[in-house]
Order: structure tokens, then sequence, then C-alpha cells
């Protein structure tokens, strides 16, 4: 018990994490995303004084300062 | 549109009674506490603790006469940030006094005044330190908190009155911890002192928090959740974890204050200091990089330097950290190669603490004239500088050999104090700076030369405070382990306290120009919210003039 027990959670674990990781790695310096990340980069800069909601969505403009 | 701008109030809502369901019954249980305790403390206890729950109906019951909290979707819940932010301030001044007050105890014992228990230094050094990191620092998270998931998800903060019970809640949390400290009432874990109905407390404040900032990122309008808010959610979600196992415990009785936690030796011994690191690794730095991910570019008004960096260290780091807590058991029963497992992992830490450091300095790129002319900047900035000192000097003391000499010495609180005043503490000054003009709608601070005066004399406090300290711990290290030609100790435990004397005047007097710095914040943000303020300050973003209804 002990044995499969330990066996699972240390190389079921390695296994786990190293793909996890791999998979944040991949995710993070996929070419593609680079436009998603370049905006999200600036979203404290490109906030509104109020939230957004279905009203003011119709009127971006005026929101949008 | 023409919709009148008259706030919607939620009146007497769900969640508006099961919070006033759970404040009853902790009336409730603190009125039998008040009787039936086995000991006194505990009484005292029990009717402070009553008196916290009756507040908290009136209050309840106020609020629903009122028409209910107000929970209106076209706003943001800045009401709830504005308390937060005072509520850092006041908790940070009374910690850092307490600081101060022990730390003129070492220098000078005859301050530890017998006749009074509460004097002790045994019982207002954990006052200290659960005042600064918890209800100062844990003040500063839950504000900024939420205030950035607000603003990067543009939606109200989610939950109807569970947001204000986290913020009363968490208070209430911090007055029982304390008083609890004073009177006796310990149980001896370093940074979860606390006893079983105080974990309790927190546990149910805790949760109400983790899903009122999953609710709020659940209905955000944003599709992409900002980097700030997985630092966040990374520090609740763990900071329940440790919290829940490290003080699983069985209490003596049902209304008293003792407790037996349910490890017992060197498994005690690792899972409290599996939770003590990593109370370090999410609570004062997970969440304080949130902080550092908003409000540095915001303040600089440039983008993060680069976001890719900003995901690949938040990953590295929530990999790592969490298993180098045995660094702190070097040369114990813990067997040696978890305690080479957790050195290792401490060393690797360095390059995910780097990639932080430099994602937040490199955000200033373009923009660093702003060192110059912006204070708050400078302490933001000197803030990662720390951030960066305390996370290189980290791993190096976690290696076996150098633990050898700085465990149990000085060097370990100087280390400690360079990340808490320099990286916590800037770090929350900093962003507090911002809030205050932004939430009060002000121009700027009052006076921005006080908040050159409080950067300068506090930063020359952290100078004193860690240069003396590591003159200190070297020193006491050594002496520790001097042997004289015949084989004995060369020195006497006694000799070693005596030979630090100046150091601990000197580290008492840095921590006495911290305390003031703060002073000097505190009475600038007073005037501040007052509105006396004479020059606008161009640094100050101002919040756009709300949209006129059409």
């Amino acid at each position: 018990m002990h044995e499969t027990l330990s066996n699972f959670a240390q190389t079921g674990g390695l296994l786990i994490f190293v793909l996890l990781f791999a998979g944040v790695l991949a995710y993070a310096l996929w070419p593609r995303n680079q436009a998603k990340f370049d905006a999200a980069a600036r979203t404290p800069l490109e906030e509104t004084d109020k939230p957004e909601t279905a009203d003011h969505n119709k009127d971006e403009t005026h929101v949008r300062a | 549109m023409s919709t009148p701008q008259v706030l919607r109030r939620a009146g007497a809502d769900p969640s508006t009674a099961v919070v006033l369901l759970i404040t009853f019954l902790g009336a409730l249980w603190s009125l039998f506490a008040a009787a039936y305790a086995p000991e006194a403390a505990m009484r005292g206890q029990a009717w402070l603790l009553l008196g916290g729950f009756l507040t908290g109906i009136i209050l309840i019951v106020g609020t629903i006469a009122n028409g209910g909290v107000v929970n209106d979707e076209r706003e943001y819940n800045e009401n709830l940030v504005k308390a937060g932010a005072i509520a850092t301030m006041f908790w940070g001044i009374a910690g850092l006094l307490v600081g101060v007050v022990i730390a003129f105890q070492l220098a000078f014992p005859v301050l530890n005044i017998e006749q009074f228990g509460f004097t002790s230094f045994g019982r207002l050094r954990p006052l200290h330190t659960s005042a600064v990191i918890f209800a100062f620092g844990g003040n500063a998270l839950l504000a900024t908190s939420f205030y950035v998931v607000q603003r990067t998800c543009r939606t109200r903060i989610a939950g109807g009155i569970w947001p204000w019970f986290v913020f009363w809640g968490y208070q209430l949390f911090i007055v029982m911890a304390a008083t609890g400290y004073v009177i006796g009432i310990t149980q001896s874990k370093e940074y979860a002192e606390p006893e079983w109905y105080t974990d309790l407390w927190l546990t149910i404040v805790w949760v109400a928090y983790l899903l009122v900032f999953l609710g709020t990122l659940w209905k955000r309008k944003e599709p992409h959740i900002y980097v700030a808010n997985w630092f966040y959610l990374a520090f609740i979600v763990t900071i329940a974890v440790l919290h829940v196992v490290n003080n699983l415990a069985m209490p003596v009785s049902f209304f008293g204050a003792r407790s037996y936690s349910l490890f017992a030796g060197v498994q005690d011994a690792l899972t409290q200091w599996w939770y003590g690191h990593n109370a370090v690794g999410f609570f004062l730095t997970a969440g304080f990089l949130g902080i550092m991910y908003y409000f540095i570019p915001k303040r600089v008004q440039r983008p993060v330097y680069s976001y890719r960096l900003s995901i690949i260290h938040f990953w590295s780091l929530i990999f790592i950290y969490i298993w180098a807590g045995p660094h702190h058991l070097h040369y114990t029963a813990l067997p040696e190669w978890a305690q080479t497992l957790g050195m290792t992992f401490s060393v690797m830490l360095w390059m995910p603490s780097w990639g932080g450091m430099i994602n937040g300095l490199m955000t200033l790129s373009g923009a660093w004239d702003k060192l110059r002319t912006d204070p708050v900047v400078r302490m933001l900035v000197l803030s990662v500088a720390f951030y960066g000192m305390s996370t290189f000097e980290g791993p190096v003391m976690s290696v076996r050999a150098v633990n050898a000499l700085s465990h149990y010495t000085d060097w370990t609180v100087g280390h400690v104090h360079s990340g808490a005043l320099g990286w916590v503490g800037f770090i929350s000054f900093g962003a507090v700076y911002c809030l205050v003009p932004w939430l009060w709608k002000r121009k700027g601070m009052h006076s921005k030369a006080l908040i050159d005066w409080h950067f300068w004399i506090a930063t020359f406090g952290i100078l004193l405070y860690i240069t003396s300290m590591w003159v200190a711990g070297i020193m006491q290290g050594l002496m520790w382990r001097a042997y004289n030609e015949l084989g004995f100790l060369e020195f006497s435990f006694v000799e070693t306290v005596e030979a630090m004397h100046i150091s601990y005047i000197i580290r008492a007097v840095g921590g006495l120009l911290y305390l003031s710095g703060a002073i000097i914040m505190a009475y600038n943000m007073y005037r501040t919210i007052k509105g006396d303020v004479k020059e606008e300050d161009e640094n100050v973003i101002p919040q756009s003039a709300a949209v006129p209804a059409e």
C-alpha cells in the first residue's frame, strides 16, 4: 500500500507537474497569444470610472475616455 | 438613457440574512463561553467577542432598516476600499509601535515590567508579528484586492453584504487574536498563535473572502483575468489551505481556550514550517506581487514590461515555493533528504523571485524620470528593490552551511525585516498613497513634501535596522561557535547578549524612524481625506468625471 501510494505520488506527481509546467510555458510563449498579452499588459491603464454594464456598452465612446 | 442616480439597495437579501445568522450564532456562543469557560482569560475574551457580535447585529439590522446594503452594479464599491485603506494605516501604526516597544525591551530588559504579565516580551512579540503581518499586511491586501479585482474585471464586487462581512469579520479576528496574546492565550505556533476558536472564525471569514473574490472574477466583463488577480487568488487559496491544515487541533472543551494540535514531534515541526514559510511565500510575496502588478503600471502609466514573464514567474513561484519550508529545520530531527529538498527549492526560488523583480522594475522603462519627480514611485521602486535583495539573501541563508552560522541569530531577524519593512511595508504605503487621492477624489496628497520625508526617514530607518542586525547576527553566530585552545566554548551565552547591546539600540532607533515615517503618512492621509489639498499632483491620474446622463 505504502509502496503503491508513494510510487503514484512520486512518479505520477513528477509527471503531472512537469507536464503542467510545460503547458504553462507553451501557453505563455505561444506566438499567437502575443497580441492578447500585449493588450492584457495595458489593463490597468485602460480602465473606466464605472463598471461595464449593458447600458454602458451601448455608449462606449463616452466611457472609454 | 436617463436612469435616476439613486443608489440601488439590496434590501433584506439572502446574503444579509445569512450574515445575520452567523453573527447571531457567534453572539450565542460567546454568551455561553462568558458563562461557562473554565479560564478567567477565556471568559474575558468571550465578553469581548460578545461585544463584537452584538455590534455586528446592530450594524446589520441598521443596514436592513436603511433598505439594505448598497448593491449598485453601475458603481464600483469604493467605500469598502476606503475602509480597508484606513484600517491598513491604523493597524500599521499599532503594529510598528509594538515593534518599537519590544525592540527597546531587548535593548533595555528593565522595560519588561515584572508585575504586569502583558508587558513581557513573550506576549508582545506575537502581538507585533501578527499586527504587522496579518493586521497591517492583511488589510492592505484586502483593500487593494477589492479595488484591483473590481477595476480589472470592470465589474462591481460580488456578494451583496459578504464583502463587508469579510472586512469586519477580519477586524474581529485581529482583535480576538491580539487581546488573546496579551492575556496569555496562545497555541505557541509561530505566526499561527491564535487558539482554535479564533482559527475557526478566521476560516469562516477567509472562505467568504475566497467566494467574494471568485464571484467577482466569475461575473467579470473583461474576458482576460489580469495577472494581479492571479497573484491575489493564489494568495487567498493557499492561505486557506495552510491555515486549515496547520491549525488542525482538538479543543479541550467547547468553551475553553485550550486545544491540542493534531501533530506531534517532527511532523508538527514540518507542518508548522510548511505553513510558516508559505505564509511568507503566499501572504507576504504573492499577495504583494498582486499589488505590484497593478499599482506600478498604473502609477507610472506604462504597460507591464513583459506579460509573458509575469505568467512564467507566477507559475514557477507557485510550483517552487510550497517546497521550501524544510530549510527552517536544518540540523534537526527532520530527515536530511527533506532538509536538502527544502534547501534546493529555496535556491531555485531565486529565478521566479528575480523574474518578478525585473518585471516590476522594467515596467518603468520610458518613465524612469518619475523616480526623480514622484516620491510614491520612488517608494514603490525601492520596495521592489528590497524584494530583490531579500529574495537573494533568503536562498543564501537557506543553504545548510550558511544556516549553521545564521540560524537562531539576529541575522534572520534582519533578513525578515528587509523583506517586511522594505518590500511589504513600502509597497503597501505606496499603494495607499495611490489609493487615497483616487478614492476620495482629490487632486493629490495634502503634501508631496511629507511623502518625501516619509520616504527618506523610513529608508534610513530600514538601513539602520538591517545593517545593525547583520553585524549583530554574524557576530552572535561566530561567538556561539568559537572554541578556545582547550576545546571549550570561548564565550558564555550572556557574553554574546552583552556584545549585541549597541546593535539592539541602533535597531530600535531604526524602528523608531520607520514608525515616525508611518505617523507622518497617517497625518498626510488625514489631511488629504479632510480635503486640504492645495496643489495638483500631475502623477495622480485624476479619475475622469462621471459620464453625464443624456
